[in-house]
Parts: structure tokens; sequence; C-alpha cells
């Protein structure tokens, strides 16, 4: 590694993790560009070393970009979203019953059992239960934690919330929106979907107020790479994106609404 | 814009195929539909896709992904036209599929048409699959034996002897079906039924050496060397040479000299049914061997060394263990009196020299002369495979 690598932070939510990164570090290789990236087992390790300056980039869950955003606030600095997925874009939850129950809408819920993914995941635990609460809907829930600190990326924690819908120990699940899909897919289903919320993005490359000049050719690079490249293709795929697209900031209000409501990230914050 | 009515289907039920259809013709459709779920699922699966979507009046307005999977994709060949030199990344693929860009290369060493192609393997292949035989109904398992015990240890030997060449002539065309391009797809299907072949013709002389007796007959290290220059070959022409034109068609006589002297009817089967799966595996090596000898005559100068060379490497063995000899003669004596063994010692020589004769022919078929033919097949292996 040379002096002027750029190294990225990123979450190890799955195994697949290392061939992508790998894969990224060959395609930059070869297009002269020196990049290398390490691991953390979870989200909260990540933002302390992004602020600490142990790497450039941080590939951030939406939950860790407002993290940073707001460490890097506490501490009189800036946080920027320099890159994101085509697939982060204007993503919906959404919560599910039983194709049989008889609940129509979120008011049919209060008081009743509702299976969420894991803690920490905006997608299938945040976002959906700030609809609850903006609705004054009470209910009781049951959390599956699958990988916490991982905020939700593993996908476990949902399908698990599924599951326990269709067995009948919880009366809904709280799901991002192509997972309902992906489950009918495995068979997990017939599911019926009596809430929508409102849109939110989802992950971004996070950089702070002291990144290296070499992050602008970074994000050139990754803004260049093309799903017509069988190189860098199968690595997309994994990556679960056709394109890069530039980062943005506005897709963030519902997350930054349900950490202020639930006070999620108060405690964490409070001792940084 | 064109427009596609999924009615009540929802995209959790197999809508998204007739949305893909739509795109695959137009560049912007129209979606609508009544299913429940339609307004999350339909942009959740477009953005998975790459595929915009935007609400509209009646429905949603879907834009074709800009992104193709497809692009740079190559068609591996024809169907029925094989190439020359199929590329490693078309790798496992169908012989004319199209295939996309960015497959992984696989280690296919025998990927040379000349090397491995012959015209006649997808008609061999076909009849090779019409004359599988089932070894439980095809062989008389209940036919009466009632050999001397003698004879019958000399047919437990020669059973025994061709179990050992058999399981020769399955390993080494199976190493080299691994290696094979599966682009040539007749060959390789060829080779597999090949490998059949011989793992049906061990279960029979198996299950048939054990029909009176529950211990097998004796395997030399003379043998084992035999058949070991030939697993250690790294050359499919010169293996497939040594195996099927030399060792194979020497086994084919063998196999015929067993149908008309063994003395029992479930030995005389056995060896039928097998020898008429040899003829095709040689039929195969000559057919390969006299097309690549047509475009690479220096082959044939290849091919000889070998014979040498393996001759060379086998002076120090014993050639054919005298078990194996004894046991054919006894065989084929069918008794102990002085003029049954006579005949049996007549028959043995007589096919020796008939495997002698079909070497030189095959030997001619691929272009040598008739001293040349006559001098390689001397120097053939006195194990017979």
């Amino acid at each position: 590694m040379t002096s002027n690598t750029l190294v990225l932070g990123a979450v190890a939510y799955d195994a697949k993790v290392v061939p992508i990164w790998d894969g990224f570090i060959a395609w930059f290789a070869r297009r002269g560009f020196a990049f290398d990236y390490v691991l953390y087992s979870n989200y909260e390790r990540q933002v302390e070393a992004h602020l600490r300056g142990d790497f450039h980039v941080a590939w951030n869950s939406p939950l860790a970009w407002i993290e940073t955003v707001r460490l890097a606030r506490k501490r009189g600095r800036a946080a920027q979203a320099i890159a994101m997925r085509d697939t982060d874009c204007d993503l919906t939850s959404v919560v599910l019953v039983r194709e049989d129950s008889p609940v129509k809408a979120l008011a049919d819920l209060r008081g009743k059992r509702i299976g969420v993914g894991a803690g920490d995941s905006p997608q299938a635990t945040l976002i959906p239960l700030l609809a609850f609460a903006d609705a004054d809907v009470s209910v009781e829930v049951v959390r599956h934690d699958v990988l916490v600190g991982k905020h939700g990326d593993h996908i476990g924690g949902e399908r698990d919330a599924v599951k326990a819908l269709l067995a009948g120990t919880v009366d809904a699940a709280c799901v991002i929106d192509g997972n309902r899909l992906a489950f009918a897919r495995e068979g997990l289903g017939p599911t019926r979907v009596v809430h929508v919320t409102g849109a939110y993005d989802h992950c971004n490359m996070t950089v702070l107020d002291d990144a290296p000049p070499e992050v602008t050719r970074f994000r050139g690079l990754l803004l260049a790479m093309s799903y017509e490249d069988p190189e860098v293709r199968p690595l997309l795929d994994m990556e679960g994106l056709k394109a890069w697209k530039p980062g943005r900031t506005t897709g963030y209000a519902l997350l930054e609404r349900a950490c202020d409501r639930f006070g999620t990230l108060d405690s964490w914050l409070a001792i940084r | 814009m064109m427009t596609v009515d999924l009615e009540d289907l929802g995209l959790d039920e197999g809508g998204h195929l007739l949305v893909k259809r739509a795109l695959a013709s137009a560049s912007r459709v129209l979606v609508r539909g009544h299913s429940a779920a339609l307004a999350v699922d339909l942009p959740a699966w477009c953005r998975s896709q790459g595929h915009g979507v935007e609400p509209v009046a009646n429905g949603f307005a879907v834009t074709r992904s800009p992104h193709d999977r497809w692009s740079g994709a190559e068609r591996a060949g024809g169907v029925d036209d094989v190439v020359a030199r199929p590329p490693a990344r078309w790798g496992l693929a169908a012989r004319g599929a199209l295939v996309e860009a960015g497959a992984p290369e696989l280690d296919l060493p025998l990927a040379n048409k000349a090397d491995v192609w012959a015209d006649e393997a997808a008609r061999l292949y076909a009849q090779a699959s019409a004359a599988q035989w089932d070894p439980a109904t095809a062989v008389p398992w209940d036919a009466p034996i009632e050999n001397p015990a003698e004879v019958e240890d000399a047919v437990v030997q020669v059973m025994t002897y061709l179990i050992e060449n058999e399981t020769a002539a399955l390993l080494v065309p199976a190493r080299f079906l691994g290696r094979l391009h599966p682009h040539f797809r007749e060959v390789m299907q060829l080779l597999a039924i090949q490998t059949a072949d011989e793992a049906r013709h061990i279960e029979v002389f198996t299950r048939r050496a054990r029909l009176r007796r529950d211990v097998l007959g004796l395997s030399t290290a003379g043998g084992q060397a035999s058949l070991g220059t030939l697993f250690d070959e790294p050359d499919f022409a010169i293996a497939s040479f040594l195996l099927s034109v030399l060792g194979e068609g020497s086994f084919l006589s063998l196999l015929w000299f067993l149908r008309d002297h063994a003395p029992d009817a479930c030995t005389r089967e056995v060896a039928r049914l097998a020898a008429q799966d040899e003829a095709r595996h040689v039929a195969f090596g000559l057919a390969h061997l006299q097309r690549h000898v047509g475009e690479d005559p220096t082959l044939r100068g290849r091919l000889a060394a070998a014979i040498e060379r393996r001759h060379g490497a086998l002076q120090s063995t014993a050639g054919l263990n005298a078990e194996v000899f004894d046991a054919l003669v006894l065989l084929a004596a069918g008794d102990w009196t002085p003029a049954a063994l006579r005949r049996g010692h007549v028959a043995v020589v007589a096919l020796v020299g008939e495997m002698d004769r079909g070497r030189r022919q095959r030997l001619g078929r691929l272009g040598f002369d008739a001293d040349a033919a006559g001098t390689l097949s001397a120097l053939h292996t006195r194990n017979f495979m």
C-alpha cells in the first residue's frame, strides 16, 4: 500500500463483503488507483474509527450516516455523502399482515404484536415504528435481532419477522419493500400490505472534511463504473446496484425523525 | 406507449413476466393493474432491475433500464457449428448458447478440434445409447455352470484380469473427459458413455467371477506396470492410440475368443456383450486418429515413437502373467486331457496371432505401411491391453 492509497471502511455484514472489496481493489488497480479497505464488525466502531481518521471513506448504512453527521457536528466537523447506489434511492418500508387477517390499517394493529427486524435496522424497525408512533398507535414490538450492529444489512431479521407473521406469533411484520417480493419467491407468503412508509434513502459513501484529494478520483471512478463492463458487473451484482449515483442527503429525514423520536442515538452520542 | 394490463395479477405472483415481456419490445411501457400491492411491488421490482418508474394518471410509466447484461455477449459457436479452437471463456455453456461476457475461464486444455474431433462421434454416441444393456437381465446368470474346479478357477483368473484392464479403460478416458472442452459435445458424450460401458463391464466380470468363488485371482506387478503407462500418458492422441486402437483392439480379439471358447453360457455372454461395446471404443479411437493424422501427418511419427517408448519402459517386466495365459489355455480346453489342452493351446496361440493381425490392420488404416505396422504391432505390450 502506497502512502496515497485511499482506504475505505466497510462493515462485514456477510462473507461476500470480502470478494466484493477485493474485486474493487483489483478493478481500481487496473486503472492505476491505489485502493484498500478495512472491515468492521459493526457500524458504531466504524463511525468512531472514521472520526479518528483510521480510513478515508466509509461505506455507511443510513443510520451510520446519521451517526457520523451527529458525531462530526458534536466535534465541530462536517460529513458529506459523495456517492450512493441507484438502488439506495427512494425506498419504502411496508407493514405486512397475513392475507386472511381482518386488519385493514395501522390503527387496527393497536395493542397487537408487531414483528420488526434488528433493533438498529432503519428499514425494518426504526422507520416503520415511526409510522406507528406518528399514527399514535401503540403496539407490542417483537424484535428479531439478527446481527445487531450491522443496522439490518443482514436480511435474516426481516425474514424471521415474516416467518413469525406466517406462524401466527405476531400480527404484523415490517420489511423493506423489495423484500416482500424476495420472500414471496422463497415461498414466505402470501402477505398483504396494510401500510407503506414515506420514501427514504439507504447507504452512502461518506467522507469527512479532512478527506484526501484521492477521494475525487475515487468518486469519479465509481460513477464511471458501467454495468456493461464484464469485469465490474459481478461486483455490482453482489453489491446490488446497476450504477453509482452522486450522493444526496435529502432522503434521510424520516430516519432522522425516528432517531429523535425514539432517542436511538442519545446514549451512544452522549459518551462520545 | 405500449400498455400492459396485469389485471389482478401481483408481481409476487409472476406479474413481472408480463412487464419484462413488454420492455423487451418497447423502451417505455404503461403498466396498470389492480393487485393490492402493485404500488409497492412495481417500484421495488423496477429499482432492483434498474428500470425507471413513475406513477401516472392510470398506472405506472416504466422506462427500460439502460444497463444491459448482454452487451458484449457472444455465441459459443452454433448448435451444429463446431469451431476449431473454442475459447476457455465459453466454459460449460451449451454449444450455440449466448454467453455473457466475463464468465470465468475454465481450465480445459483439450480445446483443439484437430486433437479430439471425429465426425463419427455423434453417430457412435447414438449407437452406444441405443445399445446400452442391463446387466441384471442381459446375462443368463442362472444358466448352469458345471465347470471342473480348475476350469472354474481359470475363468475367475481371466475375469480378475479383465476387471483390472477394464478399470484402466474406464479411468483413462475419464481423466481426459475432465479436461475436454465441452464445446466438443459429441466427443464428451461418447467418452462419458465409454466410461459407463467400462463400469458395466467391471460389474458383470466381477459378478461372473463370484458366481462360484468368494475370492478373486491374481494381479501381477508387470500387468499393472503395463496399464500404468496408459494411465500416465498425458497426450490424448497417444493415450487414445495405445488404449483404443492397440489395447482395446487386442482386447476385442480376446473377448471374441471368450465368446467362442468359454466353458459356460454366462461367461460367453458377458464376453459377447462387452465385445460389442469395445468395438465402438475402437471405432472412435480409429476415427479421430485417422482425422488427426490427416490434418497433421507428423502425428504418425509420434504414435510410432510412443509404442517404442512404451516397449522400452516395459522391457524389464514380465508381460502377460503366466497365470492368465495358462488360464486361457485351460478355459479353452475345458478339461485336463492332453488332447483338450492341445486344443486349448492352439486356440490361445491363434488368439495371439489374431490380435497381431488386428493391430497391423488398424495401424494400416492410420497410414502405416505393412512393414512398419508389423514392426510396431510386435512391440505392443505382451499384456494385451
